[in-house]
């Protein structure tokens, strides 16, 4: 098996045994915020553990996703009002993609992550960009690398991919590490691109603006 | 256009007063005729290559005259995937992509990457690493505000600065070189210590920049902080409240300008920060004078950071003393069957993780780092390696920030906020 064979493949899939439900886990959490959620939202809460020694994760449902960080970052007793990181994780295999909120909250000095499970046939879930502005690009990030929707996001592009890229969403794990397009197929997109998207009409014709620049720098005649 | 006649009803020379001020005049009325000018918004690139945006950074600017209507950032120029290349490594590779991102101060990251997933494994680094460690963030963050202070000081025109930060900084090249072997790809650290101890000699050359950089620090405050240029070019410009900046997730000294009181090391500290007597600076007015002064106190701080580090260095090995981790040495793998066989595990197979996820967030020269790694039971690779950038969120504040401003305002609010392309592209 040559090196290259692992690149093209991927990562390893994991064994069934690892593929468990890991917010069903164990690890009774004594995080304040943990029992008001469940007293609060009830089965929205879909799960809640510890990971990292200390590191409280609460798994809650997606379609009630907006309701509940709003209320996490309004009610006195929560009061998140940073938004410290937003991001994806996709496990691959089919498993469903997880949005990642990772908050903290200057008020208390406390940190909280929400993740939600969403299933690969329906990646779309609630903009938070209404309560924390700084979530703007973290989004477009998510939407770019992973292909997740944010209903009601204000401005919803590609951020870090070429907004005309067209191989998908690298971070997903069925993306190979090279691309989807072969290098062949790269070149000849790259050189079959419309020069007029990137260069006016005058800058393309003969003696158009670059060349007018170039005159002007010539000494004017009489001159000496 | 209108034909435009201006006749200035101003005497050449103009009488004294007795304050040495020319005399008030009454000016008879000047008649312009209204020149027929264009009104409509002009669209201007500043970059992607532009030395002012401090990087491949392209700034799309939609002005009215001179003034800034809008900004729109365009990003990913830079774009490496670092973070899907390390889907593909195992943890100790991956130490290499990290100080490729923030190459103004490689060692934070190196650093905050390895914290992260030691706390993922639960592995307990010993008390010399830590000192170590803490050490040569310290350093970095000295290191990656002088860079920002020579920049900025050249965009609104002081070229001294530059030359005081950057004699400054090649001391610190100088101490990476002999700590890592590299200047800027410094890759020092590993799951579980450091690619190496200190090498003999290293504090003293530590002590000696010690020595020397607070009086040129004092030199450029002298240059800077109280000049009429720097103050009327950054006081009142790009002004952020406090509660805004929070809501931005702006981090670093771009949010203790505000008047916010947060940093990593004191409100949820890593590596004993809490037992190090230090001040964290805090700004009031939000504007890019207080973004100053904060980063000026900061590296005074870490000053005397390092001083109490270097006081409290203790002895002991600096890697974890568990071969499933840390690398044999080269004597023990050539002379001991055991040792090889662990060299060989820990090369071939890495070390395995256990399920679960940890976001380790410290405080790097730009703001919160947070490093989200998550594993898989047993994975020698992550699944999924985060990086949280300071600077991308901070750069997301920009448009807010430099709204009504000019042109020339944009620069140096962009400068303000200390970013660094490798890290927000990634």
């Amino acid at each position: 098996m040559g090196g290259l064979d692992a690149v093209e493949r991927g990562p390893l899939p994991s064994d069934a045994s690892a593929t468990s439900d890991s917010g069903s886990a164990a690890g009774e959490s004594d995080h304040p915020s943990v029992a008001a959620l469940r007293a609060k939202f009830g089965d929205a809460i879909q799960g809640d553990t510890v990971h990292a020694g200390d590191q409280t994760v609460v798994w809650i449902d997606p379609a009630r996703s907006l309701e509940i960080l709003t209320w996490l970052k309004d009610d006195p007793g929560q009061k998140y009002d940073m938004m410290s990181d937003v991001t994806g994780v996709d496990y691959g295999g089919g498993r469903p993609v997880e949005v990642v909120y990772q908050m903290f909250s200057t008020t208390h000095k406390r940190a909280l992550r929400i993740r939600c499970k969403l299933p690969l046939d329906a990646l779309e879930i609630d903009s938070v960009v209404g309560l924390w502005v700084g979530a703007n690009w973290l989004e477009r990030e998510v939407y770019d690398l992973f292909g997740v929707t944010f209903k009601g996001h204000p401005d919803l592009r590609r951020i870090l991919m070429p907004q005309d890229y067209a191989e998908g969403h690298p971070l997903r794990k069925d993306f190979p590490l090279r691309g989807r397009f072969s290098r062949a197929e790269q070149t000849r997109r790259a050189l079959a691109q419309d020069v007029e998207r990137f260069y006016g009409p005058e800058e393309l014709v003969e003696g158009g603006a670059p060349q007018q620049v170039a005159a002007r720098s010539e000494p004017a005649e009489g001159e000496g | 256009m209108a034909e435009r006649t201006i006749e200035l009803n101003v005497s050449r020379n103009p009488e004294m007063g007795v304050d040495g001020l020319p005399k008030a005049s009454p000016l008879a009325p000047i008649d312009i005729a209204e020149p027929d000018l264009g009104t409509e918004e002009m669209l201007i690139n500043i970059g992607p290559q532009h030395p002012a945006t401090h990087g491949v950074l392209r700034l799309i600017c939609e002005l009215d005259g001179e003034t800034v209507v809008d900004v729109t950032p365009d990003i990913g120029f830079l774009h490496s995937s670092f973070e899907k290349l390390g889907e593909y490594r195992t943890w100790n590779q991956i130490v290499t992509l990290t100080d490729r991102m923030d190459y103004l101060a490689p060692l934070i990251y190196n650093c905050a990457y390895v914290m992260s997933v030691e706390k993922l494994m639960g592995i307990e680094v010993t008390e010399r690493c830590k000192v170590v460690r803490v050490i040569i963030m310290e350093m970095d963050r000295i290191f990656g505000h002088l860079l920002w202070l020579g920049t900025t000081a050249i965009d609104v025109g002081a070229f001294t600065p530059f030359l005081y930060a950057f004699q400054q900084r090649e001391k610190i090249y100088k101490l990476h070189e002999s700590l890592t072997g590299a200047r800027i790809t410094t890759s020092a650290t590993r799951v579980g210590g450091m690619m190496a101890d200190l090498p003999e000699g290293w504090i003293d050359q530590l002590n000696d920049f010690l020595d020397h950089f607070p009086n040129t620090l004092g030199e450029i405050d002298r240059l800077l902080t109280g000049n009429q240029i720097h103050i009327g070019r950054t006081q009142g410009v790009g002004v952020i409240g406090a509660d805004e900046a929070i809501n931005y997730g702006l981090t670093g000294a771009n949010l203790r300008a505000a008047g916010v009181d947060y940093d990593v090391r004191k409100d949820q500290p890593y590596y004993d920060y809490e037992t190090y007597d230090f001040e964290v600076p805090i700004g009031e007015h939000g504007d890019c004078y207080d973004r100053y002064l904060c980063r000026m106190e900061e590296m005074r701080q870490s000053v005397r950071i390092l001083r109490q580090a270097i006081d409290r260095l203790p002895g002991g090995p600096i890697n974890v003393q568990d071969p499933n981790i840390s690398l044999p040495s080269k004597t023990d793998c050539m002379s001991d069957m055991e040792s090889m066989i662990h060299h060989f595990k820990l090369i071939t197979d890495g070390i395995p993780a256990p399920e679960g996820d940890c976001y380790m967030a410290i405080e790097g020269s730009k703001g919160e780092l947070g490093m989200y790694v998550v594993a898989e039971e047993g994975g020698t690779k992550p699944v999924r390696w985060r990086i949280r950038p300071p600077s991308f969120v901070n750069l997301s504040a920009i448009p807010k920030l430099a709204r009504g401003h000019l042109v020339s305002d944009l620069i140096m609010i962009n400068a303000s906020l200390d970013i660094v392309l490798g890290e927000i592209d990634r």
